[in-house]
């Protein structure tokens, strides 16, 4: 018997989503305790995949016993388990955080805020999990939707700030969909393993060749990679504080996970190097994304904002291990997807717990921060370390795999681009933290009087998760290598 | 060259009708006509799928007296290609639900700048 | 070789860290219980390090592997001699600062006193893993942490000039931690192995240009918290900082890491024979040389008298890295002695330094005329200190300072000589007109001429390390063998050739 773990993680909060709307009706405190048992579920299943995949190898899933390339399939490797677990811990984390966060900023709409969040959630994993070229629409448009739904729910700006993402969005759905049309129309396959053997055959064809651009467009606009970033920042600024902490980590990363999956998976590596350069094109886009982020970011005032283009950055990280295309490179991309959710989770649950409490979030005004909400601003202060890549933070360690990348295939442009990035985070982050931590001399005159600051720490609630994201992102550093013999390892490729 | 326009013509009706879609998407400062534009891109692919399927004589993929009738020879090319039509028709539901989304998601923008135009809501918002 | 697998050096990092943790919630409430964390610690920390000499006394190597990080590269520990010798420095020292901090802290009530604690602790941590780090990520780590642990002491003051000081020490030691990276790295893509070996791994490995570019990033990349010109300037800014960081920066940890780590490179990575195909070692005694004699001149020029003495540490350090260079047996043991016994002449330094400051709130050389009668055990342990610097005997300064010449005429460089003469000079220079001017010059102003020390807290210690300094000089080896560790070292390196 095949496990059903592989649909489970996805059904369950598809059909959690649902209940929500009569609980919720019912019992508006009904829905966090649904959400969680839903997101938990949902969790255990991703895990029992994973170990599954790890000591059995692939599994493939015929969605109604149809069997493929005609029905449905979900096949689950050790790359998408990786993701899998990824997407399902980070969500259930944001979860817990969600409850109070939501009571503050969007009373009124608890409710559909649950349903809509389920629906992201199952979206996502419905990317991550499906085998099949069009299933993999329908679940990108699931979470778009969500998403829209979701940020469009925020403070002022956001409904517009949502208007623009939705246009990119659909855009990019489209094109993924076009994408989709063209492969069929040449090949009549819409599996994805079984266009991975049709297609070489027909790697000369402009049909194909034009596909595949369609999907790089696509993709490139789901995951905001530079130049297509440009819903991204409004989005994520001005979107709930929890909706862009689920958001931030997770949305950019499946984006990457789908580019992976179609330029390696589908696609034959020696298609995307040896017959069209496109790991060069992305790998200079990346460039341009990880030193665009940083110099953007340097610009704003408001500390959301500089996150969000600081993950404009960390996307670029991603594409640049893709780009490098060899297998230290990958290994640092796919650690980096990884790495990356946990450091953007922990400083974007940061925000939102300084918004919660002081409702401020200029740089300027973090003043005396650390007094007020000590773990809070340790846990931003782990998280910014990481982003700089500081060892023994998790950054450090997908630095390292795409430095090392980047020399193994002789990009010393690339190099210094990581090189100088670090350094540009450096100064994005310890401007923060000199505004968090250290006072100017006149406020502490009197020697060691302390002022008089008392602590609000956040909610407990809001505080475990902070410093469980936290925790990922030591332990991950430590245990990078431990997860890359396990997991990653088989993740990449075979032929790199 | 008109020969190899007119064959083709399908095609280029779905590319005519995605760049007009994709030109209001784009140039069109109201965000409603925007809106108008996201339909007729998707409409245009859907028209593109659906178009592939087509066979000149080809009918309605039903296969009557499937069984228990005897032997039937079932010439595929006889049958138009229902796989497209199934993938659209989930595409029409994606439609529908981004139509649905994009909506509501300009009566909050109206409700709070009192305009649909873009470049007022920017003025607005400086 | 001998090999034994002992957690007793991750025992010793952790314990700080644990040390850390309990500053941390302890906090402000309970202070007379943090400072006793403080305390224990450091004499915890000290007892397991101490433990660890029998061992290695006996040319065996105490190895502990915590998780393979990547591909041939764990995060792993090897105390050997240079490692412990270095381990022993820090955490003696760090016992003496901890003290000294209490007094310093309290003495001029400072503000954030836990924040203080909790990074002073976490820079000994990393220094520590600095110290027994058995490959170079493991060390990087480490480096980095020290870094980072460090910025907050720096900047402790939170005035314009700290906050300034402290950008411009993160500045310096980032962009090297970055250059080291790549140096790191790269070397990783040659030769797939990390782990240090006496005498140095990389050998036979790769083309001649390429290793000695990976040198040059390498050495500029330690020479930044090394302070070597013209990668100095962040030392003599940061010198805002409260002068027991000053001195935990000078002698204990971060200036002596960075100096660890070029050592380390120029013995363990490249090594002697390496260095002399290459042509290296030379250039590199120059360029180091060149380092002694200016900053012996920017000394002369200071007013401030912790920023003489910061000069004064960047010429020392100079001698350290050029006494390595020159890869004789004399010049390598001097060299790593010397770093032991400028800890402990430097740190007497600064710890007086303070001393002044908290009692008479004066930082200025010419401001100090008449205080040696006010202050005579601070000023005696001075005299002790800036007597050991310039090399006089029976100072353990004298020890070092003999065998680096020892190793400048084993090399057959007799400038190097001349430069080592000059700098002891150019300390007699600079010291010894404070030195006269406390005891014996009349002050202009009325000054209190009866005994009127700083507190107990800060007395003690640098007494102890002025004393310390002193038995080293006529007992190289009364400290936990401290000379033997140093000359085995020596022995073991260029045995390895």
């Amino acid at each position: 018997m095949t496990p059903q773990s592989p649909v489970l993680l996805v059904v369950i909060p598809l059909i959690f989503a649902f209940l929500t709307l009569p609980f919720g009706w019912w019992r508006k405190g009904l829905c966090y305790p649904i959400t969680l048992v839903a997101l938990s579920l949902s969790f255990l299943a991703s895990l029992h995949t994973l170990h599954t995949v790890i000591t059995t190898g692939t599994i493939h899933y015929w969605l109604g016993n149809w069997e493929p390339p005609w029905g449905i399939e979900y096949v689950v490797d050790h790359l998408n388990a990786f993701v899998l677990v990824i997407v399902s811990f980070v969500s259930l984390v944001v979860a817990i955080y969600s409850k109070r966060s939501v009571e503050q900023e969007l009373p009124e709409k608890i409710v559909f805020f649950y349903c809509v969040f389920l629906l992201q959630v199952a979206g996502l994993l419905g990317i991550v999990v499906t085998g099949d070229m069009f299933n993999l629409y329908v679940f990108l448009e699931i979470a778009s939707l969500a998403g829209y739904a979701l940020i469009a729910i925020g403070e002022d700006g956001a409904p517009f700030a949502s208007f623009n993402y939705l246009i990119f969005g659909t855009i990019g759905a489209c094109f993924y969909l076009l994408g989709v049309g063209y492969l069929y129309v040449s090949t009549g396959s819409l599996n994805m393993a079984d266009l991975f053997q049709i297609l070489p055959d027909l790697y000369q064809s402009k049909v194909v060749l034009v596909a595949f651009a369609f999907f790089m467009v696509g993709v490139g606009l789901k995951m905001a990679l530079f130049p297509l970033h440009v819903w991204l920042p409004d989005a994520y600024t001005y979107a709930p504080s929890t909706v862009s902490a689920l958001l931030a980590p997770l949305m950019t990363k499946v984006g990457a996970y789908v580019m992976i999956r179609i330029m390696f998976t589908v696609f034959k590596p020696q298609f995307c190097i040896e017959l069209i350069p496109v790991t060069t094109i992305l790998g200079w886009m990346a460039a341009g994304a990880i030193l665009f982020g940083a110099v953007m970011a340097l610009a704003q005032t408001d500390l959301k904002r500089m996150l969000a283009y600081i993950l404009v950055s960390e996307v670029g990280y991603i594409a640049l291990g893709v780009g490098l295309a060899n297998r230290a490179g990958l290994t640092g991309a796919i650690l980096h997807i990884l790495n990356d959710s946990f450091m953007m989770l922990a400083l974007f649950l940061v925000v939102g717990a300084i918004m919660y409490r002081s409702g401020k979030r200029e740089i300027s005004q973090l003043r005396y921060l650390h007094r007020r909400m000590p773990f809070t601003m340790a846990a931003f202060v782990i998280a910014a370390l990481s982003v700089i890549g500081i060892p023994p933070t998790c950054g450090f360690f997908s630095k390292w795999y795409l430095i090392l990348g980047a020399i193994d295939a002789s990009q010393w442009a690339f190099v210094a681009v990581l090189l100088v990035s670090s350094l540009l985070n450096v100064i994005l982050f310890f401007r923060v933290i000199e505004h968090a931590y250290l006072e100017p001399d006149e406020e502490h005159a009197g020697g060691g009087s302390e002022l008089a600051i008392t602590i609000e720490e956040a909610p407990l609630s809001m505080l475990v998760p902070i410093l469980i994201a936290t925790a990922g992102i030591m332990v991950f550093g430590v245990l990078s290598g431990k997860i890359i013999s396990t997991v990653i390892q088989f993740a990449v490729p075979k032929c790199f | 060259m008109f020969d190899f326009i007119l064959s083709k013509y399908n095609y280029w009706i779905y590319i005519i009708l995605m760049m007009i879609g994709f030109y209001a998407m784009i140039g069109k400062k109201n965000l409603v006509k925007k809106i108008i534009g996201i339909n007729i891109f998707q409409t245009a692919i859907i028209l593109f799928f659906v178009s592939t399927a087509a066979k000149r004589g080809g009918t309605l993929p039903i296969v009557e007296h499937a069984h228990g009738h005897g032997i039937h020879h079932i010439h595929a090319a006889s049958y138009v290609n229902p796989l497209p039509h199934v993938l659209m028709l989930t595409a029409i539901v994606v439609m529908v639900s981004t139509l649905g989304v994009a909506l509501a998601i300009v009566i909050a923008i109206y409700r709070r700048y009192n305009t649909l135009e873009e470049d007022e809501i920017l003025e607005q918002r400086k | 070789m001998e090999t034994i697998e002992s957690i007793r050096p991750l025992l010793a990092v952790l314990v700080t860290l644990i040390g850390a943790l309990l500053i941390v919630f302890t906090g402000e409430r309970h202070r007379n219980l943090r400072e006793f964390w403080t305390i224990l610690v450091s004499v915890l920390k000290f007892v397991i390090v101490i433990s660890m000499v029998p061992f290695v006394l006996e040319g065996r190597v105490l190895e502990y592997t915590i998780i393979t990080l990547t591909q041939g590269v764990s995060l792993q520990f090897r105390v050997d001699q240079f490692g412990l010798f270095f381990g022993v420095l820090a955490s003696a020292l760090w016992i003496a600062t901890s003290i000294y901090s209490i007094g310093y802290v309290r003495g001029l009530n400072e503000h954030a006193q836990t924040r203080y604690f909790f990074n002073f602790a976490l820079c000994l941590s990393a220094t520590m893993g600095i110290a027994f780090a058995g490959n170079l990520l493991t060390l990087f780590i480490f480096y980095e942490i020290l870094t980072v642990s460090t910025y907050p002491l720096v900047a402790h003051k939170e005035t314009e000039d700290a906050i300034m000081g402290g950008r411009k020490y993160l500045a310096y030691t980032l962009i090297a931690g970055v250059v080291i990276l790549f140096a790191i790295i790269f070397i990783y893509t040659l030769t797939g192995t990390l782990d240090f070996k006496p005498g140095g791994f990389l050998l036979g490995r790769g083309q001649s240009t390429t290793l000695i570019f990976l040198f040059a990033l390498l050495i500029l990349g330690f020479g930044v918290k090394a302070a070597l010109m013209p990668m100095h300037e962040w030392l003599p800014t940061a010198m805002v900082a409260p002068t027991p960081v000053s001195a935990l920066l000078h002698a204990v940890a971060v200036v002596k890491a960075g100096v660890f780590g070029c050592l380390r490179i120029i013995l363990y990575v490249f090594g002697p024979e390496l260095l002399h195909n290459l042509d290296l070692w030379l250039i590199l005694a120059y360029f180091a040389a060149f380092t002694v004699i200016v900053s012996g001149m920017y000394a002369l020029a200071q007013d401030n008298l912790k920023r003489r003495l910061a000069f004064s540490t960047i010429n020392n350090l100079a001698i350290i890295v050029m006494g390595a260079a020159l890869l004789t047996p004399g010049a390598i043991t001097g060299s790593i002695f010397h770093m032991g016994s400028h800890g402990f002449m430097k740190i007497t330094l600064f710890f007086v330094a303070g001393a002044i400051y908290v009692k008479t709130h004066k930082e200025n050389i010419s401001e100090l005329d008449g205080l040696g009668r006010q202050m005579p055990l601070t000023m005696g342990a001075f005299t002790i200190g800036a007597m050991g610097v310039a090399g006089t005997p029976p100072i353990c300064g004298f020890i070092s300072k003999w065998y680096l010449a020892m190793g400048c005429l084993e090399a057959k460089q007799v400038i190097f000589l001349l430069v080592l003469l000059i700098s002891a000079l150019m300390d007699v220079a600079y010291f010894f007109p404070i030195i006269y001017n406390s005891f014996f010059k009349i002050p202009k102003e009325a000054i209190n001429p009866h005994l009127d020390e700083a507190p107990a807290m800060m007395v003690v210690p640098l007494v102890i390390t002025a004393v310390i300094s002193l038995i080293l000089g006529i007992f190289p080896n009364a400290f936990f063998h401290f000379f033997n560790l140093a000359s085995t070292a020596a022995a073991k390196i260029l045995g390895g050739m």
